[in-house]
């Protein structure tokens, strides 16, 4: 008996006219992938650095999101202690296990309940770092790891990122550039977010409301690093 | 699901007599048609990005053998499993075999169009598993076991009444007893409903927007964030995906990305956009153990080399049926299968067959939005046109219609008969007319008068006004 796979593959060549590709046009289209060429890709992000910085801010809240901009990344934890007495909630955060969030001066807000892992239904408040944040859309580029699980991203209600200045760049294009070069050209990490602005629905009579299933709120700390000034 | 395509003449009518239809569907026009052409006017590259869309998409077709095995290669290379499957039938097997294999009781789901094609919610449940859909408006059209009527907010014809009433009725297990109004509340009490739901699952489901064929990932675009909740909690994840799916890279899935969210919702980009490769890696501390890709072929290599190929390049963003008149005023449910609009009047006929879908390609004004706002440049209006021309031609269409059309096609071939009768038939329409210059009884035509009048033609016919207009002019 035919597999379904052999059966599909062979309809597909069948009904266009064709049997297999040629060597040489398998080789073109293969060559195609490889290249990674960008298609035609908008200039709205062709501007200074400091404006990319700007425009990220400017559409991240336009999307719902709040941002923060912070000196340096030893103002995090205080940041983090604000944002939680601004808005109510127990100081209590669910962090990424990672050494860089590790390494910021808690010790500056010992009153900040932290633990640190994957998300657990009970976590209202997480704290993770980003990969990239796009400026073209206001769009957070999250990446999963060891110490960057994914789920603290969906499930706690309110979601704080940390994205350093220099990690803001203009299009989507260049945070596929950065991936490759920190994961292979073909490759990924399990999970890649692109995640713009806090989750919402208009599923009942198109009226929109916040907060479906993932964050209500999503609150964006942008640190100034050196590599970028 | 049951098929009602052959009875959309009755299905449209009923549409048109119900007050909460045409209260949700006439409220259509001023929400997404409005919030695209914003987003389409703030992005000054909108329409070459449609045209390099378009392209793309016809290279992907063209080579759709190769990139579905690249991306076969690449998602084996990363952990994962691939089932191929020709028909609906191979695809339920292949989605339950995977769920029983994890000894799964319940599974979530993530909005998916062509699990809905497929039927899998009944399928699954009829062997003992229940699905949970997780997106708000599938849920809500689970609760009330209806099907979509539209493709990315699926509960549009639900009033906030009617889904104050499915809430009320099926969480009071949950311990939820009050009815509640508020959206915001109702967001609220299927939001956590929901949450021990996705904890609880053992297979997550999820469609796919894109395959990507460099890196073997699939990819979901969302706005609720149930998706992702549904991928990354229980242990095994299946991406259901049409084969038209894949794209060759990631700064190809980008051209699509700009173009999707803007052209459905007027958004630059939907909330979350996710891209899964492979099961969890050694020693990540989240995600699904195991990774599946079921890709689902089911009449869609068919379209390949036909004068109908171009409906693969759909990237189901809903913007034709958000910009149609008919859409509007039937609703959904009307069309009588998983697709409705202008999409589903081309596509419905080759899915469930043209002689039970007839009436579709025709429930349409010709007025031609539909293309004009399609991202990727669907001529779907020309389709239409050649199933109407396939439908004549294997006398699917009723004697009737087709006794008329070929009567008028004997005069029209003989313009010396037909240029007297057409100018008989204009004044004797002018005098029916009267003044007012309206029709309000015809005979033959009373499926026509009985609800609307016809206008009267003003005496002369085209080709005489032609001529008048030429000698003046001369």
């Amino acid at each position: 008996m035919m597999s379904s796979r052999s059966r599909i593959l062979g309809r597909i060549r069948h009904n266009l006219g064709r049997g297999p590709l040629s060597a040489e046009k398998a080789a073109e289209l293969k060559t195609r992938i490889e290249e990674h060429r960008p298609n035609l890709v908008p200039k709205r992000t062709e501007i200074s650095p400091a404006a990319q910085v700007d425009l990220f801010q400017a559409k991240a809240e336009a999307l719902g999101a709040t941002v923060t901009r912070l000196s340096s990344l030893d103002a995090v934890p205080e940041a983090v202690s604000r944002y939680l007495s601004d808005h109510n909630l127990a100081t209590k955060i669910k962090m990424s296990p990672e050494a860089a969030l590790d390494a910021l001066p808690f010790d500056q807000t010992p009153m900040l309940d932290i633990t640190r892992g994957a998300a657990t239904a009970e976590d209202d408040v997480s704290l993770t770092p980003a990969f990239a944040g796009i400026a073209e859309t206001g769009t957070l580029c999250l990446a999963s790891g060891p110490d960057t699980p994914s789920t603290l991203n969906f499930l706690p209600e309110n979601h704080i990122v940390l994205l350093r200045r220099s990690q803001i760049i203009g299009t989507m294009e260049e945070s596929w550039a950065r991936l490759r070069a920190k994961y292979g050209a073909g490759n990924l990490p399990r999970t890649l977010n692109l995640i713009s602005g806090p989750s919402r629905t208009a599923d009942i009579e198109q009226t929109l409301i916040m907060g479906a299933h993932g964050p209500r709120r999503l609150h964006i700390l942008i640190v100034d690093d050196a590599e970028k000034d | 699901m049951q098929v009602t395509a052959r009875r959309f003449k009755k299905n449209a009518h009923g549409a048109l007599q119900d007050d909460n239809i045409q209260k949700a569907f006439s409220k259509v026009k001023g929400g997404f048609p409005i919030a695209r052409a914003k987003a389409a006017g703030e992005l000054p590259e909108f329409d070459a990005l449609r045209d390099q869309a378009r392209d793309l998409k016809n290279h992907i077709l063209d080579n759709l053998d190769y990139y579905l095995e690249y991306f076969e290669e690449q998602v084996l290379l990363q952990g994962g499993k691939v089932h191929w499957c020709s028909s609906y039938a191979d695809a339920r097997a292949a989605v339950l075999e995977i769920c029983r294999a994890a000894e799964a009781k319940t599974v979530t789901k993530g909005k998916s169009m062509i699990t809905e094609e497929m039927a899998l919610n009944d399928h699954l449940a009829a062997n003992g598993i229940e699905p949970i859909e997780t997106d708000l408006g599938e849920y809500i059209i689970q609760l009330a076991h209806e099907y979509p009527s539209h493709i990315i907010a699926p509960a549009l014809h639900k009033t906030k009444d009617q889904v104050s009433d499915l809430f009320h009725q099926h969480h009071e297990k949950y311990g939820f007893s009050e009815r509640l109004t508020d959206p915001q509340a109702l967001v609220n009490e299927a939001r956590r409903i929901l949450r021990d739901k996705y904890v609880a699952a053992d297979v997550g489901i999820t469609g796919a927007n894109f395959l990507i064929a460099e890196t073997g990932s699939t990819v979901i675009v969302t706005n609720e964030g149930n998706g992702d909740l549904t991928q990354s909690l229980p242990k095994t994840h299946i991406a259901v995906s049409s084969i038209e799916k894949v794209v060759p890279t990631l700064e190809d899935a980008s051209l699509f990305l700009r173009l999707l969210a803007r052209s459905a919702t007027g958004q630059e980009m939907s909330v979350y956009t996710t891209f899964s490769t492979g099961p969890r890696r050694t020693d990540d501390i989240d995600g699904p153990a195991n990774f599946h890709v079921v890709l689902v072929d089911s009449g869609r290599s068919d379209l390949l080399g036909t004068n109908k190929q171009d409906l693969l390049r759909c990237l189901k963003c809903g913007a034709c049926m958000n910009h149609c008149p008919v859409y509007q005023a039937v609703g959904g449910h009307s069309y009588g299968w998983v697709y409705p609009g202008p999409i589903g009047a081309a596509l419905n006929p080759h899915m469930v067959g043209l002689e039970e879908a007839r009436h579709l390609p025709s429930a349409s004004t010709f007025c031609g939005r539909c293309e004009e706002v399609c991202p990727v440049r669907i001529p779907l209006p020309k389709i239409m046109r050649h199933w109407r021309e396939e439908a004549f031609q294997a006398q699917v269409t009723p004697k009737p219609e087709r006794w008329g059309i070929g009567l008028w096609a004997f005069f029209a071939k003989r313009p010396a008969l037909y240029r007297p009768l057409t100018r008989f038939a204009a004044r004797s329409l002018k005098i029916m007319g009267g003044r007012k210059g309206v029709i309000r009884r015809l005979p033959l035509l009373k499926g026509w008068t009985d609800v609307r009048d016809f206008p009267a033609p003003q005496g002369k016919t085209f080709m005489e006004q032609w001529k008048k207009q030429q000698r003046e002019s001369r």
